[in-house]
C-alpha cells in the first residue's frame, strides 16, 4: 500500500540566523540579513551555499529567489516558491512546500527564509497611510479595527466565552515564553524577565490582550536548508526529519468582515487531524511545541485545536509549570518564540524545534524525538509541521 | 435611527466602494439608511461579505435585501492601543461583531455606542445606528450599534 506521505524522506540539516533586532534598529538592509541568515545555515550544515537550488518564503517575503540566487553566484536555480496569504501562518507550510519540491524531484537543496527588517519599510501593527478603503477593510477600518491584534481579539473573546477560559490561561503562555528566553543569549528579551504582577499591570493593547500578550516587532532574518533524508545522512548534523506537514483552513474561513463559521477558532480544526494522519502521531507522541504567538489566545486555540488538551482544561492545563522546559507536561516556546525571542515571522520557532532535536535548544528537553510547530494562528491559511529525530522515524 | 456626530474622530480611513463596484449596494444603501445583505436568487441563501457568486448553490445571481437592522452581540472588543494618528488620545472605544437571526446570522462590524466602559454582554440585543458624513469628499455613512431595551 502506498501511503502518501512527506514522512522521513526530508531533514532539515542546517539552521542559521543573524542577531535579532528591534524593530527598526537593524545595521543593515534587509537583504543583506537575508543573505547572512542563509550563509549561517549552510555553515551549520556544512554545504557549501553554490549547492543551493531553490528557495521558499511566505508572507510575501520582500527578498525575492532570483534575486538572492544572482547575489550568491548559484549555478542555477530550480526551485522559487512563494506560499500566499496568511502572515505567520505560511511558516510551517514554507516548510512543506520546499521539502515536497525535494521528494518530487524539482530541486536538490532548497532553503527556506523569512527577512524583516521593518525600519526599512511598514511595520505590521500601525495602520497604513491611505486616505480610503474598500473591500474587507471598508467593513472594519472606518470602525477602528486595523491591526492584527484588533482584528483577531474577537475570536479569543469569543471562544474565552463558550469555554469559560480565564485570563490567567494567557498569561501562562507569556510567562512561559520569558521564562525561556532568560537561558537564550539570542533572545531581544533575554535579561528582561517577565513576573505574573508586571503582567497583570500591563496595558491593554485591545482587550483581551494585554501588552505582553502581544508579540513584538523586530528585525533580522533566519533559515533553514532542506535535502533529501539520503543526502542528510553524510552531513555535519544531526538531521531533523520532517514527519509531516499540512496547511490550510476551514470551510469558508476567510469570509469577509468576519463571517468565518468556525470563527472562534485559530483555523487549525482541519488541518491538525491532517498533520497526525501524515505523520502517523497523536498528540501524545510530541516532546515539544513550538506555537507562534501573535497574540497569547491564538496559541490557546491552537493547542487545543491540536488535541493536546480540551477547551474546557484549558485552565487547570495552561500553567506556567506545565508549559517550562525542562520538566513541564508541554514544554511551549522554548526559544522565547515570538513573544521574547524574536518575531522572525514565526521562522524562529522552525529552529529551535531543530536545536531541540539535536539538543542544542537554551532550554533543552531531555531526549526530545518529536517536534511540533504550529504557525500563525488565526490567519488563513496556516499551517503546522512536525520534525523528529532518527530515533523517530 | 440616525446621527450625524461621529463616534470616532475624524482622520480614519474613509470607506469606498470597490472597483468593480461589488459592494456598491451595500453602501448606497446605508446612505438611505438601509442595511443591506446579500441573498441569492436561486437557493435564497443569505450571503455576508458580498461576492459576485452564491456560495451555496454557485448561481451569479445574487440581489441586495435591506433586513431589519437588529441582532445579537456574537463578540466584542475594547480598543485602548491607537494604531492610526487619528486615533491618539482618544482613549478606549467599543467594537462589536453583531449577528442578524433574521438574515442567515451573517455577521456585521461596528462600534458599540454609549459608555466606552460599560459591560459588553454577548448575546445582548442591539439596532443599527446609522452614523452619516455628509461633507466628506464622497459622502459615506457608517452602521455602529447600540444596547436595545
Amino acid at each position: 500500500v502506498s501511503v502518501r506521505t512527506i514522512r522521513g524522506r526530508v531533514a532539515v540539516v542546517g539552521v542559521g540566523e543573524t542577531a535579532y533586532y528591534k524593530h527598526g534598529q537593524a545595521p543593515e538592509s534587509e537583504v543583506a540579513l537575508a543573505l547572512r541568515a542563509i550563509l549561517r545555515a549552510c555553515d551549520d550544515a556544512g554545504l557549501d551555499p553554490r549547492q543551493i537550488d531553490g528557495f521558499a518564503s511566505y508572507s510575501n517575503d520582500r527578498n525575492d529567489p532570483s534575486r538572492l540566487a544572482a547575489a550568491l553566484g548559484l549555478p542555477e536555480l530550480r526551485f522559487s516558491n512563494m506560499q500566499w496569504g496568511g502572515g505567520g501562518g505560511g511558516g510551517s507550510a514554507a516548510v512543506g512546500n520546499a521539502a515536497a519540491a525535494i521528494a518530487a524531484g524539482y530541486a536538490d537543496c532548497v532553503v527556506v527564509f523569512r527577512a524583516l527588517a521593518q525600519g526599512q519599510f511598514q511595520r505590521f501593527g500601525t495602520a497604513p497611510p491611505a486616505a480610503t478603503v474598500s473591500g474587507e477593510p471598508a467593513l472594519t477600518f472606518p470602525y477602528g479595527v486595523i491591526s492584527p491584534a484588533q482584528r483577531y481579539a474577537m475570536r479569543v473573546t469569543r471562544f474565552m466565552h463558550d469555554h469559560g477560559i480565564r485570563h490567567e490561561a494567557q498569561r501562562a503562555i507569556a510567562l512561559a515564553s520569558y521564562h525561556h528566553a532568560q537561558a537564550n543569549p539570542r533572545a531581544v528579551m533575554h535579561g528582561r524577565p517577565l513576573t505574573p504582577e508586571a503582567y497583570d499591570a500591563s496595558r491593554w493593547i485591545v482587550e483581551p490582550f494585554r501588552l505582553f500578550d502581544c508579540c513584538m516587532e523586530n528585525d533580522g532574518a533566519a533559515a533553514l536548508v532542506l535535502v533529501s533524508a539520503e543526502r542528510a545522512r553524510d552531513l555535519k548534523q544531526r538531521p531533523a526529519y520532517l514527519l509531516g506537514v499540512a496547511q490550510g483552513s476551514e470551510y469558508r474561513n476567510a469570509a469577509r468582515g468576519h463571517n468565518a463559521p468556525t470563527y472562534a477558532s485559530a483555523s487549525f480544526t482541519t488541518v491538525a487531524p491532517r498533520l497526525y494522519a501524515m505523520a502517523g502521531l497523536g498528540p501524545k507522541d510530541v516532546d515539544v511545541v513550538q506555537s507562534y504567538e501573535n497574540f497569547t489566545g491564538g496559541v490557546l486555540m491552537s493547542l487545543i485545536e491540536h488535541e493536546f488538551f480540551a477547551a474546557e482544561e484549558a485552565n487547570e492545563f495552561l500553567t506556567p509549570e506545565n508549559l517550562i522546559a525542562p520538566k513541564g507536561r508541554l514544554p511551549l516556546n522554548t526559544s522565547g518564540g515570538n513573544l521574547a525571542e524574536c518575531y522572525m515571522h514565526g521562522l524562529e520557532l522552525q529552529i529551535e524545534a531543530v536545536r531541540q532535536l539535536r539538543g542544542e535548544s537554551p532550554n533543552p528537553v531531555p531526549d526530545a524525538r518529536v517536534a511540533m510547530v504550529i504557525s500563525g494562528p488565526m490567519v488563513t491559511p496556516v499551517s503546522s509541521m512536525l520534525l523528529g529525530s532518527e530515533d523517530a522515524l | 435611527v440616525s446621527v450625524s456626530t461621529s463616534y470616532l474622530p475624524p482622520g480614519l480611513p474613509r470607506p469606498v466602494p470597490e472597483p468593480d463596484g461589488l459592494d456598491a449596494p451595500y453602501w448606497e444603501g446605508t446612505r438611505r439608511g438601509e442595511l443591506r445583505v446579500q441573498r441569492c436568487r436561486a437557493c435564497r441563501g443569505w450571503q455576508w461579505g458580498p461576492e459576485w457568486i452564491c456560495h451555496r448553490c454557485l448561481a451569479f445571481d445574487l440581489e441586495w435585501v435591506a433586513v431589519e437592522p437588529r441582532g445579537r452581540i456574537y463578540s466584542w472588543e475594547r480598543v485602548w492601543h491607537p494604531v492610526h494618528p487619528a486615533l491618539h488620545g482618544r482613549g478606549p472605544y467599543v467594537v462589536v461583531l453583531v449577528e442578524l437571526p433574521h438574515a442567515g446570522d451573517v455577521r456585521m462590524i461596528g462600534n458599540l455606542l454609549g459608555d466606552p466602559m460599560q459591560d459588553v454582554v454577548i448575546g445582548a440585543p442591539v439596532e443599527a445606528v446609522f452614523e452619516s458624513h455628509d461633507d466628506a469628499t464622497q459622502p459615506f455613512t457608517l452602521v455602529h450599534w447600540r444596547r436595545r431595551a
